[in-house]
């Protein structure tokens, strides 16, 4: 008995202290993590429980072995939904890194001008999204909206009823909400890089765009990682937005993997192969976190500014 | 000091957990306006005149009786789809379900989730003789009635803007030609001729529903809703598809319909607004228009006729297609006392005297025999009495296809039909498509 009980001992190199810190803090972890298995893991598992079952929502709930896996990997709508959310993420991507990237840089700055076009951005960013889709809608409808109203026959397009528009209005909607959020990011990251390194540049006579693309967006390398983790994974929760601007359509135009996801569930009862997309969602948001994190490199929790 | 650590784990550990708990007590209490503690209930779909004729009937029964007071609850209508599966299958219902009696009322009672009311009318004869004997089809599964006919009758309709027709010098249309030829005049004057709500989908359907009849008959869709191998490619039902689809070529259709929706009435407003001349919409869309349209009805603007027949089309031109009634089903997970109050005000409030007089008021025929004299007697009668022969004098009166058809047949047709409307398949895509479905 005694023999199995070893004391505690010290490693040969002394662990960090912070390290040692976050050993006797780790009680903190306790209220998020009852959260968590709350609130994430369990209702997880029962999705998972879930795609191995026929239900109706309503009546009882049957074993379906592996039918539903089956018949959701052989439809093709499945296919075209997953290939619509690729196409949202990476274009909100590409269209949302640079301009709040950009606008975060601006609104760094400490004018008081910038102060009062920074409160203006971030407002879409207090509306809700169901709010943001109705007036959008309401906006974009060629026979009572914008068009109508300033009379201009060049807006009146058939923006959310045609299939080859309405995924790009769907795609700027997001754009128009989501930046502002992402400025606040990138703002944040820029006024962490201290001013100490753009005055060696100046007396080195670097300009101001040297300055950005060899100091601003080297030092906001992890901020560009998180703005773009939420950016990309979030793209797979793009759903309210849709769902009140297009509902998926014209003729499937805008039914993203989240919006399938709900019409399958509650819309046609069949929580089975609902539970199988949710699923699918779940490991691609992990595989893209995951990777997204690699990118930064091993270093990602260290101090960029070590040795200055 | 050895304590420590241990008692401040545990006091932590309970302080994690008392929000946790906090959540789960208060979930129980306010979990939907449906809880079991929260008496009789109803969940009904918002949208006036409807809206305020119900609650006001609902009043009215509390006041009478105040041991069975009723709470109702209004939803928007495709919001309101959504909610009361969710509630249902979560085991919350309402204690009154309103529904649309077909394929969804049939899950619910597979699913022994809505009471079986066969004894009940067989107890009560006078409730049932009242009403109209057609409308218990939709209610009956299997030989048993799960609900009661509940609203007003609604066939769909072929509505047109008489001003517009007067200055286009035109006549509404008689046959499928009349129609083209009526989607060109007003093309060239640069008004929409048809006005669809088509974000809705159900909206789109009706044109369906209608054309497969025209042109094939009612056989057509009686052998899909009875599951015969490949019914959706029945050649009647191949030729309406196509129809649709030239219609939509030739501009029929506004611009933009499949961005708008039909419950916020925008498609109503392009009818009465002059910037369509047509519009197929449900009987109900009178009262909106009336209430909305400033005049247009009461000055009378609004025109109708029957849905025009197609050359060579099997169907009798006097066969109607929509919602032969709305529907009350009660929960089999209410208690007694609620159940009993449930049908206490479906025999004493339901449909009643000034219900009935509050629906014709406001356009609609309600589900109930001998009523033709107060019909006759209201600023409404023409339109009105066409309702009512309509209804009763159709030789098929279809019910929409979504509710008859179980839900998940009834998603795939009104996807299917999203993407026929917007050309994005083609007809024989789309039986082949439906049929995957049939028997589901």
């Amino acid at each position: 008995m005694a023999a199995t009980v070893a004391p505690p001992q010290r490693r040969q190199r002394a662990p960090e202290i912070s390290k040692g810190k976050t050993g006797s803090l780790g009680w903190l972890a306790v209220p998020a993590l009852v959260f968590f298995i709350a609130f994430a893991i369990i209702p997880l598992a029962g999705v998972l429980v879930l795609s191995f079952t026929n239900w109706d929502g309503i009546g009882a709930i049957t074993p379906a072995g592996i039918a539903n896996w089956l018949s959701v990997f052989v439809d093709p709508g499945m296919y075209h939904a997953l290939w619509l959310t690729f196409v949202v993420m990476i274009v909100s991507w590409l269209i949302q890194t640079p301009l709040s990237l950009l606008l975060g840089v601006f609104t760094a700055g400490s004018q008081k001008y910038r102060a009062i076009l920074a409160v203006l951005y971030f407002l879409p960013l207090l509306l809700s999204s169901a709010a943001i889709a109705i007036a959008y809608k309401a906006l974009l409808d060629p026979n009572f909206g914008l068009a109508a109203g300033l009379s201009m026959p060049i807006l009146a397009q058939d923006w959310l009823g045609d299939p080859s528009l309405a995924l790009g209005v769907v795609i700027f909607v997001i754009a128009w909400q989501f930046v502002p959020f992402h400025t606040l990011i990138y703002q944040g990251g820029v006024r962490q890089i201290p001013r100490s390194i753009y005055e060696a540049a100046e007396i080195d006579g670097a300009g101001r765009v040297k300055q950005f693309f060899f100091i601003t967006v080297p030092q906001l390398k992890y901020t560009i990682i998180t703005s773009s983790t939420l950016m990309t994974v979030g793209a797979l929760t793009y759903f309210d937005l849709i769902f009140v601007l297009t509902a998926g359509g014209p003729g499937n135009a805008t039914r993203i993997l989240p919006l399938d996801m709900y019409l399958t569930g509650f819309r046609a009862n069949l929580m089975g192969p609902a539970s199988v997309i949710a699923v699918i969602l779940v490991a691609i948001g992990l595989f893209l976190a995951l990777f997204l994190q690699r990118l930064g490199g091993k270093d990602r929790t260290g101090s960029q500014l070590e040795g200055m | 000091m050895k304590h420590q650590p241990t008692s401040r784990r545990s006091f932590l550990s309970l302080a994690a957990l008392l929000p946790l708990a906090a959540v789960g007590i208060s979930a129980c209490g306010t979990s939907g306006p449906a809880g079991t503690t929260t008496g009789t209930s109803m969940w009904s779909v918002s949208g006036d005149p409807n809206e305020t004729i119900r609650k006001n009937s609902v009043d009215a029964f509390g006041k009478a009786n105040p041991d069975d007071t009723i709470k109702v609850t209004f939803f928007q209508n495709d919001a309101y789809k959504t909610k009361v599966k969710t509630a249902i299958g979560a085991g919350q219902a309402p204690t009154v379900i309103y529904g649309w009696g077909g394929g969804i009322l049939k899950s619910y009672a597979e699913a022994s989730q809505v009471e079986d009311l066969t004894g009940w009318f067989a107890e009560n004869p006078e409730v049932k003789d009242r009403l109209f004997a057609s409308s218990f089809g939709a209610a009956t599964v299997d030989g048993k009635i799960y609900a009661i006919p509940a609203t007003t009758v609604q066939p769909i309709v072929f509505f047109y803007n008489k001003e517009l027709f007067e200055k286009a010098g035109a006549q509404p249309p008689k046959t499928w030609d009349d129609l083209l030829s009526l989607v060109a005049t007003f093309n060239g004057m640069g008004i929409a001729p048809l006005s669809l709500g088509g974000q809705s989908r159900w909206t789109s359907m009706m044109w369906l529903e209608f054309m497969f009849d025209r042109v094939g008959g009612p056989e057509v869709f009686n052998d899909i809703f009875a599951g015969k191998a490949d019914a959706w490619s029945h050649p009647g039902a191949l030729e309406a598809l196509t129809k649709i689809q030239e219609l939509v070529a030739a501009d029929g259709f506004i611009k933009g319909f499949s961005s708008i929706t039909a419950d916020s009435n925008a498609d109503q407003a392009l009818l009465f607004t002059g910037k369509a001349a047509m519009m197929l919409h449900g009987a109900w869309t009178y009262g909106g228009m009336k209430n909305d349209g400033a005049g247009f009805v009461q000055d009378g603007k609004l025109g109708w006729v029957d849905f025009p027949t197609v050359a060579g089309g099997k169907g009798d031109p006097k066969n109607t297609v929509g919602n032969p009634s709305n529907y009350l089903s009660i929960s089999a997970k209410a208690t007694d006392a609620e159940k009993a109050s449930a049908k206490k005000f479906f025999k004493e409030g339901l449909l009643a005297k000034d219900e009935i007089a509050a629906y014709i008021a406001s356009g609609g025929v309600p589900v109930v025999n001998g009523i033709e004299d107060q019909l006759a007697a209201t600023d409404d009668a023409d339109f009105l009495g066409y309702l009512y022969n309509v209804s009763k004098e159709a030789p098929n009166f279809q019910q929409s296809w979504d509710q008859a058809l179980s839900p998940v047949a009834s998603e795939a047709l009104l996807n299917n039909i999203d993407q026929l409307f917007v050309k994005s398949i083609t007809p024989e895509q789309f039986a082949s498509n439906m049929n995957a479905t049939l028997g589901k």
